[in-house]
């Protein structure tokens, strides 16, 4: 029992941290409706420079910090100089150039930072949690209350602000959101902003949590929160949330509890196209 | 010719004829596929095990191949007629990972460890090497070419480019979506597996990695910067994504990131492709002509 309990909260974190890395996805495809492989590109600079910050100055805050700042202008310019000029075309035009961001990024982090796995030495400032025979890490414990603190602050950004009714607004219909005398371009480019900056966070807790900084890190997650935010119903980010825990949680328990002979990745797709056959628009989804 | 400049040759032709196959798809009826490198693997496995299980010589085994790409294709482009654009894109993404873990996995399949001594292609008692078969590539190259153009002029095709345009008004006329999409996907895919055979017979040595999801990638990117929709894109993109990586060799480690940052400038200030309409090519090509327009 004490074991299953583990497995389940090991898997509620795997779980966290997809959905911080989903959540950017979701968000930049629910206002421009392209599919933002190169988010994975960003996490991977996020756990870069993270690394770089907390070895030269030691604070981890600083470095979350500064990786985020870097992050929101990484994606910023992915948005303005690749993505803004090619909405107009079919949408595997920009996903081919995002495919190509991507490759070029990990490319970029292996000649820079070299080919080796770096370690990412930090500890987290939360405590330990034993209950009955179960043990929760504090990378487990911050894992959990850094995805919490995320998703109320973005649940707050985008219900509650001025910002967040520009933002839903863009991504009903951004023509009709320009003649209402919203600024579209530039919600588009603070959706980059915010999403980027999550995916920074979660570059750093994975690197933390696993204890790994590598160029290639970013090479699985680009196509798993794909499949993610399709179960979720493209652009739903409650969805892509919902999506991101239940893929943990399952992933975990079924290599841990059922002798599959498929790897773990190849799971998330199955489950995504058998979602796809029978709900057609996602779990949360609207038509 | 060197034996170098001759198996690159051989590699471009047959990611000519895949593409060519994608093209169908992709670019005559409009169907996104980034699974396209499964059903290359999916008649490279197939060729590969009617030679090396059951003995079957190149030819025996041909019409098995295409027999088997063209049912799986069918199989597969059912999920095509429930979702579309995006969600389609990112099924065949699925479809190619699940088809390469399947592979990878499966005892049956070789496992990790691939399927090794695969014999040469047979022909008039010669086993075909270096310029032959590179001239039987090129042959099935003018083959798939052939059957490209034919389905540009035919009602069939026809129908696939009305699909591609506008579904709704299309079906409207009488043309089904369902019958003329399948037939994109079954034709396609059987291009796809010629290639994955010739590829087979070629390396002698199969893998799960050879048919990865970054070929489909490189694949589509072939259609795209060629020119989607064009007979000739398709055969230009397997030539400047076959050749560039080449180019760069004197680059050493800088090889692959020159690559990419090509690939991503060409798609960005170009994204109709090198041959697509309105591209700079075909502008310098109606200029040249006499009493071509602009």
């Amino acid at each position: 029992m004490a074991l299953f309990l583990e497995q389940l909260l090991n898997g509620l974190a795997t779980g966290s941290i997809y959905a911080l890395v989903t959540l950017g996805l979701a968000l930049v495809y629910g206002i421009m409706r392209i599919l933002h492989v190169a988010h994975a590109a960003v996490y991977t600079i996020g756990a870069y420079v993270g690394l770089l910050f907390f070895n030269l100055t030691g604070s981890l805050l600083l470095a979350v910090l500064g990786s985020m700042a870097v992050c929101a202008l990484v994606g910023v310019a992915i948005e303005r100089f690749v993505y803004f000029p090619l909405l107009k075309y079919p949408p595997f035009v920009p996903l081919i150039a995002s495919i190509a961001i991507l490759l070029s990024v990990e490319e970029l982090c292996r000649l820079i930072a070299g080919p080796q796995i770096l370690t990412f030495n930090a500890k987290l400032p939360f405590p330990d949690f034993h209950l009955s025979g179960v043990t929760v890490t504090s990378t487990i414990t911050a894992v959990y209350c850094i995805t919490a603190a995320v998703l109320l602050l973005l649940w707050f950004i985008t219900t509650k602000t001025e910002l967040g009714l520009a933002m839903r607004a863009a991504s009903q219909d951004m023509a009709v959101a320009d003649a209402m005398g919203i600024n579209s371009h530039l919600i588009v480019s603070v959706t980059f902003v915010i999403g980027s900056a999550i995916a920074a966070v979660a570059g750093i807790l994975v690197g933390i949590y696993f204890n790994q900084v590598y160029p290639t890190m970013g090479a699985i997650p680009a196509y798993k929160t794909l499949a993610l935010i399709v179960v979720g119903g493209l652009g739903s980010v409650p969805g892509a949330v919902v999506a991101s825990l239940l893929l943990g949680m399952a992933e975990t328990l079924l290599i841990g509890y059922a002798n599959i002979p498929l790897p773990r990745d190849a799971l998330a797709f199955i489950a995504m196209i058998g979602v796809l056959m029978w709900r057609s628009q996602g779990l949360l989804g609207s038509r | 010719m060197s034996g170098y400049l001759i198996t690159l040759g051989t590699i471009i032709a047959i990611n000519a004829i895949v593409a060519c196959g994608l093209n169908v798809i992709v670019g005559f009826a409009g169907q996104i596929s980034l699974g396209h490198a499964a059903f290359f693997g999916i008649g490279a496995y197939t060729a590969a095990l009617l030679a090396t299980q059951a003995g079957l010589s190149f030819w025996a085994a041909l019409p098995c191949v295409l027999g088997m790409s063209a049912f799986i294709g069918l199989l597969l482009g059912v999920p095509s007629l429930r979702v579309r654009e995006d969600f389609l894109a990112i099924t065949t993404i699925g479809i190619n990972f699940i088809v390469e873990a399947i592979f990878n996995n499966f005892e049956f399949f070789g496992g990790a460890l691939g399927i090794g001594g695969i014999p040469r292609v047979g022909m008039f008692g010669l086993k075909l090497r270096g310029t032959e078969f590179l001239v039987l590539c090129l042959f099935f190259l003018v083959v798939v070419m052939v059957v490209c153009w034919w389905l540009t002029r035919c009602w069939a095709g026809l129908a696939c480019f009305a699909l591609r345009e506008e579904e709704t008004a299309a079906a409207s006329v009488g043309i089904s979506p369902v019958r003329f999409k399948l037939l994109a996907f079954v034709l396609g895919t059987c291009m796809a597996g010629l290639g994955g055979a010739l590829y087979a017979h070629f390396m002698r040595f199969i893998a799960a990695s050879d048919f990865a999801f970054p070929l489909s990638v490189s694949l589509l990117s072939m259609v795209v910067v060629g020119g989607m929709g064009t007979l000739w894109g398709p055969i230009l993109g397997a030539c400047i994504i076959g050749v560039l990586p080449e180019v760069f060799r004197p680059l050493v480690d800088y090889r692959i990131l020159f690559y990419t940052m090509l690939l991503l400038l060409m798609i960005r200030f170009q994204p109709g492709g090198l041959l697509g309409e309105n591209s700079a090519a075909r502008r310098v090509l109606a200029k040249m002509r006499p009493g071509g327009r602009s």
